[in-house]
């Protein structure tokens, strides 16, 4: 631990300057304090920590320190104290002296748990009054967890001093805390304490207000009560955000695997049980990008991910479109034959990637502003996570407006309406279908880009995608990519909300269990075509 | 069609399967059990441990084509059902073992005692008696297709619909009985089995009774699946395939009849199961994977959807295919070739193997008689 080091030498450095302005009038109860540490007993000992952080004498950091490094020796016989620094020198703890040889006699003194647990409480007692705010923060947060009564004068005495808001609250609470366990405060004071805590609000707090004594006063009892139900309230709100801020994130992930799928299967009509393949290859292709970077020009790292994304989308389209043309162009109309030869191409697609890539999991970077993440109130919120939301939505208003306002989108609506009637007006039908089923499968390759950085790159990444793909797709409603939105969002929060109660397994079992109910009410899905496309 | 009810319930080829069939059951345990290790012709129990397998392969294909082939309802979670039955007979063997477990606990079998269970879960309560185990195994994955059915059915879910909501089924069992809270072994499944019926199931004389038992289940199912699809009912169900709407509008219940079917179906692949696990000696979670049910239709199309006896030989040609490479050096290109086989049979041999020789065949008598007839390839959906 080269904090502890640094805190120690800077300790012992701070008391070498006091020691030269301290007087030896009010000296007397820190060397009387020393004194416990010759009679090599626990009792003593303990007394002796005791008396040292209550004489606040600035050289008492030093021997806790020592003490609780093992650093501290005794001679019972010259009845004095040393401290050994970490490169053996011996000082007197009585007089800040060098000691060039300890007496025959010098032992460590020895520590049991209970003068452990004190010396503890005392260090953090004493770091209430360090240089550092955040050390400050952390000694102020680690008495709130201890509730050392011992800490109380020192927390007064840091409180008067303290200016940085932030450590000022964190000190308020632990005051607060250890005057609400205390036996001797006044029941006005309990009450004022309970609703410091109370505003504090996270699971300490509500630990620390329901494992109070129930034989308080009535009042205190109620203040308690109450704070208590409004914690809970609050705790309950900010886990129902946690989780609807997971789900947005799973429903985010499913949306971007979903969406491709919503084009080749619910546009096309085309059941592509290789769809969750050509995620995988997205993902690898990521990889590939990325092995490159690494080998030939580092400093692009940060921007790996956008150079892969076009690569992916190229990659898996010219497979999908290969697909298109060699097998499911015979297979129109025949469902159930391309949901079974698909399923064949996703065995060999695997099959293949593990033969070049091997079976193991490849591990895909972040770069840097994918990774870390933020605290928003209660809420924790990863980069990566946020910006695969931001993405997955970029692509799908991307997709609408290829499918609303270009040409080649007007070209593939009219052949998924009518292909008769959009042949004769002169529209190449079987290269529309071939486009389309590009477009779709180069969509998935993007979100292998996305999942890349969140799941485990391997050779079966697609297959745990395949089935929620299609639920969603089915829940949300046949050919429409609204629905699909919708139907993932619905999903992934849903899911996520049920995990608590039910675990992963038993959420995702009730989920599966929840849409075949769902389906038999509404067998096309949430937003159903209506009209003659119906049957079409 | 003939008019007398054998000679329709046994066409030429039916005739010729049960026959081979029967000579397959006798030879086996002959060749096995009479004939010297030393001899060429001696069948090592190994094999008849394999072909009691493939045996049990082909009732499920068998169970897959009478729905696929005959109804059109393409189930990707027919493995779910098998596994149900076979978990059924599991549960029996379970209990069979006694107190020669590890933990030699009378009631509870060994993963309770591991997962500190003390007291028998009510669901498995009765399988330490066998007719209770068989009836659930018929039971099981019939109630389970019987539900199921009823609501798919029902609400008018058919095509990729049915087919994605089956492999959702399997694959949330599968989910579930991974868990060890379930009940059923968790991970591991059950496995260890001692006896069955008292006869003790490593036994050779076991394995090859066990085959003649597959056997007979097989030729009992490919029976009742004659008598379903030669008969008036048969018949609806073909018009279903071919045309639900105008045949609900002829005043067929459609969903009747698919579920009556899908429940069938659901039973044979249960007994399958039954009968798989004792000769393979384990059931476990992995049997509910969807993409072991899609394997499974697999055997149906390259046999030949829709003639039965063509899911029979479809599911041993595969499975031979698989033991022959995934034995070797050539088990990475396995999933090559069973990729392979589902496109090139979907695309160049849709019919199947059977389908193709009997289309062939008519196509030949036809020409024989009136030379310009030329049939137009039927639509397969």
């Amino acid at each position: 631990m080269p904090g502890f080091h640094d805190r120690a030498l800077a300790l012992v450095f701070a008391i070498g300057l006091l020691l030269f302005g301290a007087t030896l009038a009010n000296a007397g109860a820190y060397e009387d304090a020393l004194a416990g540490f010759t009679a090599d007993s626990f009792g003593d000992t303990a007394d002796a920590i005791e008396a040292l952080t209550a004489s606040s004498d600035p050289r008492t950091g030093a021997v806790v320190e020592a003490l609780k490094d093992q650093r501290l020796l005794y001679s019972a016989e010259t009845k004095r104290v040393f401290i050994k620094d970490k490169s053996g020198k011996l000082t007197d703890a009585a007089t800040g002296q060098p000691v060039a040889a300890p007496p025959a006699d010098a032992d460590n003194v020895r520590l049991n748990n209970r003068v452990r647990g004190m010396l503890d409480a005392a260090l953090g007692s004493l770091t209430l009054m360090a240089k550092e705010p955040g050390r400050r923060f952390d000694a102020a947060q680690a008495v709130f967890k201890s509730r050392d009564a011992g800490a109380l004068p020192n927390i007064d005495k840091a409180l008067e001093k303290e200016t940085d808001a932030r450590v000022r609250k964190a000190l308020t609470e632990a005051r607060a805390a250890i005057v609400l366990t205390s036996a001797e405060a006044s029941p006005e004071d309990k009450i004022a304490a309970i609703a410091v805590i109370r505003d504090r609000g996270d699971q300490d707090a509500l630990g620390l207000i329901d494992g109070l004594p129930s034989d308080l006063p009535p009042a205190v009892r109620q203040a308690a009560a109450s704070a208590s139900a409004k914690i809970q309230g609050n705790l309950a709100l900010w886990s129902a955000l946690q989780n609807a801020w997971y789900g947005l994130s799973l429903g985010s992930v499913l949306l971007l695997a979903a969406i491709g799928l919503a084009i080749t299967f619910g546009v096309m009509g085309v059941i592509n049980m290789a769809h969750g393949e050509m995620v995988m290859l997205g993902a690898y292709t990521t990889f590939v990008v990325q092995e490159y970077i690494r080998a030939y020009n580092p400093a692009l790292f940060d921007y790996s991910l956008v150079i892969a994304v076009p690569l992916a989308f190229a990659v898996a389209g010219a497979v999908g479109i290969a697909i298109e043309r060699g097998i499911i162009r015979f297979l129109y109309g025949r469902p159930l034959e391309t949901l079974l030869a698909t399923w064949g191409l996703s065995l060999i697609l695997q099959q293949a990637v593990r033969t070049i890539f091997g079976p193991t999991n490849k591990e895909v970077g972040n770069p840097s502003w994918m990774s870390g993440a933020f605290d928003l109130g209660g809420l924790t919120i990863t980069y990566n996570r946020l910006w695969i939301i931001c993405f997955a939505l970029a692509v799908f208003v991307a997709l609408l407006a290829m499918l609303r306002l270009t040409r080649l989108g007007l070209e593939m609506r009219a052949v998924t309406q009518n292909r008769a009637m959009a042949a004769a007006m002169g529209i190449r039908t079987a290269r529309i279908d071939a486009l389309t089923f590009g477009l779709g499968s180069g969509i998935a390759g993007i979100a292998g880009v996305a999942l890349s950085q969140i799941d485990n790159v391997s050779p079966n990444l697609g297959q745990g995608y395949i089935i929620d793909s299609f639920m969603v797709v089915v829940f949300g409603g046949v050919g429409n990519l609204w629905g699909t939105l919708v139907g993932a969002f619905t999903l992934g929060i849903a899911n996520k909300f049920l995990e608590p109660y039910a675990g992963a397994v038993l959420g995702k079992i009730a989920i599966l269990v929840l849409i075949i109910l769902f389906i038999q009410k509404r067998p096309r899905g949430m937003f159903a075509l209506k009209g003659r496309a119906v049957e079409a | 069609m003939g008019a007398f009810p054998l000679t329709r319930l046994l066409d030429r080829s039916s005739a010729v399967f049960l026959i081979l069939l029967a000579a397959f059951a006798v030879m086996i345990p002959t060749l096995n059990l009479l004939v010297p290790a030393s001899s060429g012709l001696h069948v090592s129990t190994y094999l008849v441990a394999l072909l009691g397998k493939y045996i049990c392969y082909a009732m499920l294909a068998l169970s897959i084509d009478l729905i696929w082939g005959y109804a059109g309802i393409l189930s990707l979670g027919h493995g779910a059902f098998f596994a149900l039955g076979g978990y059924a007979m599991g549960m029996y063997l379970m209990r069979q073992i006694g107190t020669r477990g590890v933990y030699a606990n009378p009631i509870l079998p060994d993963f309770m005692v591991f997962l500190n269970w003390h007291e028998l879960p009510v669901y498995w309560y009765g399988f330490n008696h066998f007719a209770y185990a068989a009836l659930m195994i018929f039971l099981a994955p019939g109630l389970l297709a019987f539900v199921f059915g009823w609501f798919a059915f029902r609400s008018r879910v058919t095509g990729v619909y049915l087919s994605i909501i089956t492999q959702a089924m399997t694959y949330a069992l599968m989910l579930g009985f991974f868990r060890n809270n379930f009940g059923f072994g968790g991970n591991n499944g059950l496995t260890d089995f001692k006896d069955i019926l008292g006869f003790n199931v490593q036994a050779e004389t076991t394995r090859n009774a066990l085959l003649v038992a597959s056997c007979l289940a097989l030729a009992i199912c490919f029976l009742i699946c004659r008598a379903v699809v030669t008969s008036k009912f048969g018949k609806v169900l073909v018009a279903i395939r071919d045309a639900e709407t105008r045949t609900r509008f002829l005043g067929y219940r459609v969903e009747a009849y698919k579920l009556f079917v899908f429940t069938l179906s659901a039973c044979m692949a249960g007994v399958a199961g039954a009968l798989y696990v004792p000769q393979v000696g384990i059931i476990n979670p992995s049997e509910f994977a969807p993409g072991n049910s899609i394997e499974a239709v697999i055997w149906v199309a390259v046999g030949g959807r829709g003639t039965l006896t063509g899911a029979v030989l479809g599911a041993f040609v595969v499975n031979y295919a698989k033991t022959f490479f995934t034995t070797g050096w050539l088990a990475p290109y396995w999933l090559f070739v069973l990729g392979g086989l589902f496109i090139a049979v979907t695309l160049l041999l849709p019919r199947g193997i059977i389908g193709t020789y009997e289309w062939w065949r008519a196509r030949r008598a036809e020409t024989q008689i009136i030379p310009i007839a030329a049939e137009a390839p039927h639509a397969a959906e």
